[in-house]
C-alpha cells in the first residue's frame, strides 16, 4: 500500500511542496506582513489604518529612547559580541585542529557545550552568579578576596548589565559557527601547507592567513552569517538577566526589546512592525557586508 | 626545512612535544568557559542547608536528590503537574524533529538532483533566508498562527520552528556531493523518485540527518516563544516555558536556586547526551558547510 503510494509521487512537487509550503507560511507572509504594517496604525484590535511612512519618521525623530539607547546598544552589543565570538571561534577551532583526536573532541565537546544551554533557563543561573546581594557567588568572592567593600548590584547597575549580556553571549557564541571551522580547517587540503612552505612562508600567522583562510573560506563565511544572525538573535538576555522590560535606564534594551515592549506590551503592532522591519534590514546588511568582505580575499 | 614545517602538525595522529603549548592554552581555557556548567551541577544537588550557607559554597558537600523531587513534586499555580510539561515537550520535541527532518531532506533532495524550473532560485532565497530573525516578527507571526486557527493547538508548538533554513542548506550541499550515478543506477533498476529518496539517499546522507536532527532538537527543546505567544491553555504548554516561569518566580528566593538549577540541567542534558552520541556524525557534515 504505502509502497504503491511511493511509486507514483514521482514529481517534484512531492519533494518541494512541505517544506516550501511552510516556508512561506512561517517566513515569506510573516516577513512580508511586516512589512505591510509598518506603514500602518494597528492596535491589533481595529483594522490597521495606512499612515504611509510616519512611524519610520517617528522611530527617527520623535523616538528619543530609540535613538538614545535602543540603537547604540543594539550597535555596541553585535559589534563586540559579533566579531570577538567568531574570533574565539575560529582560534579555539584552529589550534584545536593541532591536537589528535580524542583529546581534540573531548575538548571541542567542551567548548561547544555553553551553546547546548538552553538561554533563559541559564538566565536564572546568571542571576544566582551575578545576584547583587552578598550571597551571590560573585559578591562573595570578591567581598572574600577583599576587592570589594560592599556587594555590587550588578544586574540592575546600568554600567555594569550591558557588559554581563556581552560576557553571557560570549560564552555560549562558540556554536555552530565553530563546528564547521573545524571541520573546514582539518579539511585543508595538507600539499596546499607543503606548497606554501616551499614558496616562502615562514611562521605560523603567515600560514594562516595565506593557506588555511583561504582555503576554507567557504566555512569562514558560513561561520560570519551564523555569527552575525546569532548575535541579534540573542538580544533578549538583557530582559531575562534583568527580569525587567524596559531593562534598568534603557541599559540593556536591544532592538528585540524595543519590538516586544511596543508590540506586546503597549499595543502598537504597526510602529513595532517598522522597528522589526529595521532590524531585519540591519541583519541582512551586515551579513552581506561581512559576506562580501570575506569573499574578496582572493 | 621539515621542522619548521607547521602544515603537517594540523590533524595529527599522535601526541608531540609541540602541541603542549595548545594542550595548555585550551585546557585552561575550557576550564573557564565549564565552570557556569559545573555551577549548575553543583548547585542542583545541594542540600537546601547548603544554599543557603553563606559564605556560598561552588562544591556540592552532600548531594541530594531533594531539588529534583521537589521539581517533580511542584505542580503549577494552574494545577497542571510536571510530568505533563514533560510530556508536551517529548511529544513536540519527537514530532517536530522527525517532520523537520523529513520536510527538510525532501526539499534538499529535490533541489539538488530533481530537475525543475526555479530551484536555483528557489535555493538561492534559503540562503539569503539564512540571514533571517524570526525574534523580529514574532508579530506577524502571531497574526498567521492566530488567524489559521492553530493558537491552542500542538501545530503551534511545531509548525512555526520546523522550517530551518540552515538545515535544508547542510543537507543540499550534503547531496550534493553524492555522485549521479547511484541514482542513475536505480531509475535504471525501475525504482520510483521517492523509492530512491528513502532507500539510496537516505541511508547515504545519515550524518546530515543526525545533524539536522540535532539542530531540531536544540531549537524546538529549549524553545520558550511558542507556549508564550501561541497558547494560553497551561496544559499544552512545554517544559521549557515552565522551567522559564519557575526560575523567573522562585528562582529569585535562595530556596528555588535550587529547583531552577535541577530545572536547568534537565534542559541541558539531552542537548550533551545527543550531540556526544552523534559529534562525528556532525563535524563530517560541517565539512560541507561552505558558502561561496
Amino acid at each position: 500500500m504505502l509502497n504503491r503510494l511511493l511509486d507514483r509521487m514521482n514529481r517534484p512537487a512531492w519533494f518541494i511542496f512541505p517544506y516550501w509550503f511552510l516556508f512561506a507560511v512561517f517566513i515569506v507572509v510573516p516577513v512580508v506582513a511586516a512589512i505591510g504594517l509598518s506603514f500602518t496604525f494597528f492596535n491589533s484590535i481595529q483594522t490597521p489604518t495606512f499612515i504611509g511612512i510616519t512611524n519610520y519618521i517617528e522611530l527617527i525623530t520623535l523616538d528619543t529612547v530609540f535613538m538614545r539607547y535602543v540603537l547604540p546598544n543594539t550597535l555596541r552589543f553585535a559589534f563586540i559580541v559579533g566579531p570577538v565570538g567568531y574570533a574565539l571561534s575560529f582560534m579555539v577551532a584552529w589550534m584545536l585542529s593541532h591536537l589528535p583526536k580524542r583529546p581534540r573532541t573531548i575538548l571541542a565537546i567542551i567548548f561547544y557545550s555553553p551553546s547546548l544551554t538552553a538561554g533563559v533557563a541559564m538566565a536564572a543561573m546568571w542571576r544566582i552568579i551575578f545576584s547583587g546581594d552578598a550571597q551571590g557567588y560573585l559578591n562573595a568572592i570578591m567581598l572574600d578576596l577583599g576587592l570589594i567593600v560592599e556587594p555590587i548590584q550588578f544586574l540592575q547597575n546600568p554600567d555594569m548589565l550591558m557588559t554581563i549580556m556581552i560576557v553571557v553571549s560570549l560564552w555560549s557564541s562558540i556554536g555552530v559557527g565553530f563546528l564547521a571551522m573545524l571541520a573546514g580547517i582539518l579539511n585543508v587540503d595538507r600539499t596546499l601547507y607543503e606548497a606554501a612552505y616551499i614558496d616562502g612562508i615562514k611562521n605560523w600567522f603567515q600560514e594562516i592567513i595565506y593557506v588555511t583562510i583561504p582555503a576554507m573560506k567557504p566555512q569562514m563565511i558560513f561561520g560570519a552569517v551564523m555569527a552575525v544572525v546569532g548575535t541579534f538573535q540573542a538580544g533578549a538576555i538583557g530582559v531575562a538577566l534583568s527580569g525587567t522590560n524596559p531593562t534598568p535606564n534603557y541599559a540593556g534594551q536591544l532592538i528585540v526589546n524595543h519590538i516586544e515592549d511596543f508590540g506586546f506590551i503597549r499595543y502598537m503592532m504597526g510602529y513595532a512592525a517598522s522597528i522589526s522591519v529595521i532590524l531585519l534590514l540591519m541583519v541582512y546588511a551586515i551579513s552581506k557586508v561581512t559576506w562580501k568582505f570575506l569573499g574578496e580575499k582572493d | 626545512m621539515a621542522s619548521k614545517f607547521l602544515g603537517t602538525q594540523i590533524n595529527p595522529d599522535r601526541f608531540h612535544k609541540g602541541q603542549l603549548p595548545f594542550f595548555i592554552i585550551l585546557i585552561s581555557f575550557s576550564v573557564l568557559m565549564i565552570l557556569p556548567i559545573l555551577f549548575i551541577i553543583n548547585h542542583a544537588f545541594k542540600p537546601q542547608s547548603e544554599l543557603f550557607a553563606y559564605p556560598p559554597a561552588f562544591f556540592v558537600q552532600n548531594p541530594t536528590l531533594d531539588n529534583f523531587i521537589e521539581l517533580a513534586r511542584l505542580v503549577s499555580t494552574s494545577g497542571v503537574p510536571f510530568s505533563r510539561y514533560v510530556l508536551n515537550s517529548v511529544f513536540i520535541t519527537g514530532v517536530g524533529v522527525g517532520l523537520a527532518i523529513l520536510f527538510t531532506a525532501l526539499s534538499a533532495y529535490g533541489l539538488a538532483k530533481l530537475h525543475f524550473k526555479g530551484k536555483k532560485l528557489l535555493f538561492e532565497i534559503n540562503t539569503i533566508s539564512l540571514m533571517f530573525v524570526p525574534i523580529a516578527v514574532q508579530i506577524p507571526r502571531y497574526i498567521v498562527v492566530a488567524q489559521s486557527g492553530m493558537i491552542d493547538t500542538y501545530f503551534a508548538h511545531i509548525f512555526p520552528l520546523i522550517t530551518m533554513p540552515v538545515a535544508m542548506f547542510l543537507i543540499k550541499q550534503f547531496i550534493d556531493q553524492i555522485p549521479n550515478d547511484f541514482i542513475e543506477a536505480a531509475r535504471i533498476d525501475g525504482a520510483s523518485e521517492m523509492q530512491i529518496f528513502f532507500k539510496v539517499i537516505m541511508p547515504m546522507i545519515a550524518p546530515a540527518v543526525a545533524t539536522v536532527g540535532i539542530l531540531a532538537f536544540q531549537l524546538i527543546w529549549n524553545d520558550t516563544s511558542t507556549s508564550t505567544l501561541f497558547i494560553n491553555d497551561e496544559s499544552l504548554r512545554t517544559l521549557a516555558f515552565f522551567l522559564q516561569t519557575l526560575t523567573s518566580g522562585v528562582g529569585n528566593t535562595i530556596a528555588g536556586q535550587g529547583m531552577a538549577a535541577a530545572a536547568s540541567l534537565l534542559m541541558f542534558i539531552p542537548n550533551l547526551v545527543l550531540f556526544v552520541i552523534l559529534q562525528s556524525q556532525v563535524m563530517s557534515t560541517m565539512a560541507h558547510s561552505g558558502l561561496k
